[in-house]
């Protein structure tokens, strides 16, 4: 497969591409492939999944590129392939403990978290690019399903909070609640890693 | 005044650039009193600046090869069936 140029913009390679220009399609293909590979692996924890998520996702994208309306962005089409590849397999996984992301998840008390402490001024200087990357995934890991495939949609592929809803098929409120939830969780866990030594005393609420 | 846990209701629109002006200074005034809820929003945007910042690992070479070799079966398949 040869390669169309990057110039491109996303629109005109999806319409060369439905034209039948297998180039275009493979510069989709590039554009996308790592960013869908991570999601894959953030939303399914286990790299062999991930590797069939990356896989399946393409594939029915390519196959279905004739119904992609072009309303919303491919990357964001793309997307929403990819998550109901991932949370298939996650059900899959679970056997019957079902990962729903339609019930509603109890927002509250657990809100207001104790671990109250400033960073050191910056974390990603006191470890390798690697030991920060497996801190920041661990931690992510450490989330229920529901909040974390919220926080990889919008903090980490950057999506907006409507795309994230329809991508989940998940009301906007819901998807803000486990965005706050989920948000606050991480925060509590890199404080946790990263706070100034000898500030921890710092708590007084 | 908002207490802590009103404010933490709001970190998210507190964190929005989109907020209006009206909200934010309500807000403001909440972080400015409490050194609890200023450490917590200034860690808040260092986490999801560590976030942002990390760059998607590049899919290994032979997991490429394996989704490439898959497409193309795919496109073959496909033109295959339309001529």
């Amino acid at each position: 497969m040869s390669t169309t140029p990057v110039t491109f913009d996303e629109s005109v390679l999806v319409t060369k591409a439905r034209e039948g220009d297998t180039a275009a399609f493979s510069e989709l293909v590039n554009r996308y492939q790592s960013k869908i590979y991570r999601l894959a692996k953030h939303i399914t924890q286990n790299d062999e999944d991930a590797e069939d998520v990356l896989q399946e996702a393409f594939l029915k994208a390519y196959e279905h590129l004739g119904g992609f309306q072009g309303n919303s962005r491919f990357y964001t089409w793309i997307v929403r392939i990819a998550v109901n590849e991932a949370l298939m397999k996650l059900r899959k996984r679970k056997g019957d403990r079902t990962v729903s992301l339609d019930e509603p998840v109890e927002t509250g008390e657990e809100t207001v978290k104790r671990e109250i402490a400033v960073w050191e001024d910056n974390p990603e200087q006191h470890y390798s690019h690697e030991e920060m990357r497996a801190i920041l995934d661990e931690a992510v890991q450490s989330l229920k399903p529901d909040f974390r495939t919220v926080f990889v949609l919008r903090d980490i592929e950057e999506l907006s909070t409507e795309e994230t809803a329809e991508a989940l098929g998940i009301s906007i409120p819901a998807v803000k609640s486990r965005l706050l939830r989920a948000r606050l969780a991480l925060r509590e866990k890199l404080t946790r890693k990263f706070k100034r030594k000898g500030e921890d005393i710092f708590a007084n609420l | 005044m908002l207490t802590c846990k009103q404010f933490l209701q709001e970190l998210n629109d507190y964190l929005d650039p989109s907020i209006d002006p009206e909200t934010k200074r309500h807000l403001e005034s909440h972080v400015a009193a409490c050194p609890n809820c200023f450490v917590v929003v200034d860690t808040t945007k260092k986490t999801l600046q560590v976030y942002k910042g990390m760059e998607p690992q590049a899919v290994p070479e032979d997991l490429k090869n394996r989704l490439w070799a898959a497409l193309e079966r795919k496109i073959a398949a496909k033109k295959k069936v339309q001529a």
